[in-house]
């Protein structure tokens, strides 16, 4: 989402003031707050054999990366990794649908709309444990048994869809409804004017609500706990680590978590230049010419 | 083939022939595409918090639940000194927390939105806060062990750099390290609604603030404040009801010393005592929503929202 923020550029000819200083020296140490505990685990995760969780180091080795991805009685890694990529696509993808037809939904009034932005607020600030507890309750009153695709889904949805909705809001407002009706006037039908108009327009907004609902899902783990079943998302199996034994894989997962959130990041950001490449090229047709 | 082909033609034409007829309310169309959203909310988030109200009136023993219509569940829970006590000691983290990322994420968005110069560097810098955010919250956690500990990472430096004779004891298991923690956690929940409100506040706003002889403190409280509040307030929510709902960083930093709200009701779960923890649960939501509505009452947050 960072790129659909806007800014105000001042001339880059005048002298910076004195507060531009003292901000920038505040969020180098934020930075530094930031990554100081994280720099830590990234080197713990090189630990020697012997080592522990803390300092010092004994030795450097790649041993506890080997053992995250070797399944043992303790935790299966990839497995629950694999098992949690799937789910944040899923969810990706439908908190995307969802939130894109409501954001344009909620462009226009209509009976219910309080009610329904007052439910979406409701679900958003619901304590998490609560959701889960809520759905698996509900399921084993109803007797279904809780599985990953059904309660644990429906569980991060609750999460991510009013997310995705106050995001769309933003991306909404910026958009400006002269291309919608230009469209209307060329004669372009209701489908053609989405797929054709405002869905491009409107696409590096979408693209960074997928990125947050894929995050906010890969790392979900309050509420997903009591409604996911038997099988662990890799936060819950990150959680059994950590109560049964410390060990420096969990470091390990961390470093590697680390180093996909780049690699997703960089796509992202790559998908969204090309986009905008395509755009100033005009290959997209006639419909987009800014 | 061909044939089939034109026939599909023929029809196409007479659908779009015909589609003035379809035509919908703009209400009714609306409703079609929120329906998606409305449904999962209701069948997921309202339902179960129904749930949740009906079985906190249910009797239970040690082997089952039993539909009923009592009360004991909650003056057993609003009657113990515990319950004060664990809800205060939440409230307190939760407004200091609140006040660290509010002053912390305001200045930090200002910085981002008013300061940086160039929209590539904005991004960049607003990734690089963003990128410990997509690590696990358990592991990022649990970093606060070996940097905080006796032998952490901080005392060995500070111990190196001679600010301290001896490793402070403090920095870890206690309150401290669960505040520093929850600041690690939540301040970008409070960046970035604030900097999305910040990023559309006209610049020729601030200008004319400048030009009419306000001096930059002034422009800041008069006129970039007000025009912020939306995120201000959507911030505030999120850190204030993340912080209300947590337990695995109290569990985690405070060693024991600090309980939280929603660690007793795990454990009440876990003892499948579902009447008591539902009860515990609704206590839980009526506070939160309370809370929220005080903040809402400041702010109509949808009013600037969805305009």
């Amino acid at each position: 989402m960072a790129t659909a923020l806007g800014g105000h550029a001042p001339g880059s000819d005048k002298a910076r003031p004195w507060t531009f200083y003292a901000l920038a020296t505040l969020f180098g140490v934020y930075l530094l707050f930031l990554y100081g505990p994280m720099i830590v685990i990234y080197i713990l995760s090189f630990q020697g054999e012997n080592g522990g969780v803390t300092f010092p180091m004994v030795g450097t080795s790649l041993v506890w990366f080997k053992n995250v991805f070797r399944p043992d009685q303790m935790a299966n890694i990839p497995a629950s990794f694999e098992r949690s990529l799937a789910l944040a696509s899923v969810v990706s993808v439908l908190t995307v649908v969802i939130s894109v037809a409501a954001g344009l939904g909620f462009r226009r009034r209509f009976p219910g709309a309080a009610a329904l932005f007052y439910l979406a607020v409701a679900s958003l600030v619901m304590p998490s444990l609560l959701v889960g507890f809520g759905i698996g309750l509900g399921f084993q009153v109803l007797g279904i048994q809780a599985g990953l695709f059904t309660s644990a889904l429906g569980a991060q949805l609750t999460w991510t869809l009013p997310f995705g909705l106050f995001a769309m809001f933003a991306v909404v407002n910026r958009f400006n409804r002269a291309y919608e009706e230009a469209a209307n006037d060329l004669g372009a039908s209701a489908a053609q004017r989405l797929v054709y108009v405002t869905l491009p327009i409107l696409l590096p907004g979408i693209l960074g609500v997928a990125m947050g609902a894929f995050t906010l899902s890969y790392d979900e783990y309050a509420r997903t706990t009591l409604a996911v079943g038997s099988e662990n998302t890799l936060p819950l199996e990150i959680y059994a680590l950590i109560s049964s034994q410390t060990s420096p894989v969990l470091f390990a997962v961390g470093t590697l978590t680390t180093g996909l959130s780049f690699a997703i990041i960089g796509v992202t950001l790559l998908g969204i230049r090309h986009i905008q490449r395509r755009r100033a090229a005009g290959t997209l047709g006639p419909y987009i010419t800014s | 083939m061909t044939t089939s082909d034109s026939a599909a033609e023929v029809g196409r034409e007479r659908r779009q022939l015909k589609l003035p007829a379809f035509r919908l309310a703009p209400y009714a169309v609306s409703w079609l595409q929120v329906s998606p959203l409305a449904l999962v909310l209701v069948v997921l988030f309202a339902l179960p918090t129904i749930l949740f109200l009906v079985v906190s009136f249910f009797d239970y023993d040690r082997t089952g639940i039993y539909p009923a219509f009592i009360f004991d569940n909650y003056r057993d829970l609003l009657t113990t000194p515990a319950t004060i006590r664990v809800y205060l000691s939440s409230l307190r983290f939760a407004v200091i927390v609140w006040a660290i990322t509010l002053v912390l994420g305001f200045f930090i968005a200002h910085f981002l939105i008013f300061h940086v110069r160039t929209g590539m560097m904005r991004t960049v810098l607003f990734l690089l806060c963003a990128i410990p955010f997509l690590t696990s919250g358990i592991i990022r956690t649990i970093a606060w062990v070996p940097f905080l500990g006796r032998n952490g990472a901080f005392n060995q430096i500070l111990v190196k750099l001679n600010v301290i004779s001896h490793p402070l004891d403090f920095l870890l298991f206690s309150d401290f390290a669960v505040i520093v923690t929850y600041v690690h956690l939540f301040t970008l929940l409070m960046v970035g609604p604030i900097a999305n409100a910040m990023a559309k506040i006209d610049p020729a706003l601030l200008e004319a603030a400048r030009d009419a002889g306000a001096s930059r403190w002034r422009t800041m409280v008069d006129v970039i404040i007000p025009l912020s509040k939306t995120g201000i307030a959507l911030g505030s929510l999120l850190v204030f009801t993340q912080v209300m709902g947590d337990y695995f960083v109290v569990k985690t930093m405070s060693g024991g010393q600090s309980a939280s709200i929603v660690s007793a009701l795990s454990t009440e779960i876990q003892a499948m005592q579902f009447p008591p923890a539902s009860a515990n649960a609704m206590v839980l939501i009526v506070f939160v929503a309370i809370l929220v509505g005080c903040i809402m009452r400041v702010v109509d947050v949808r009013k600037e929202l969805v305009s």
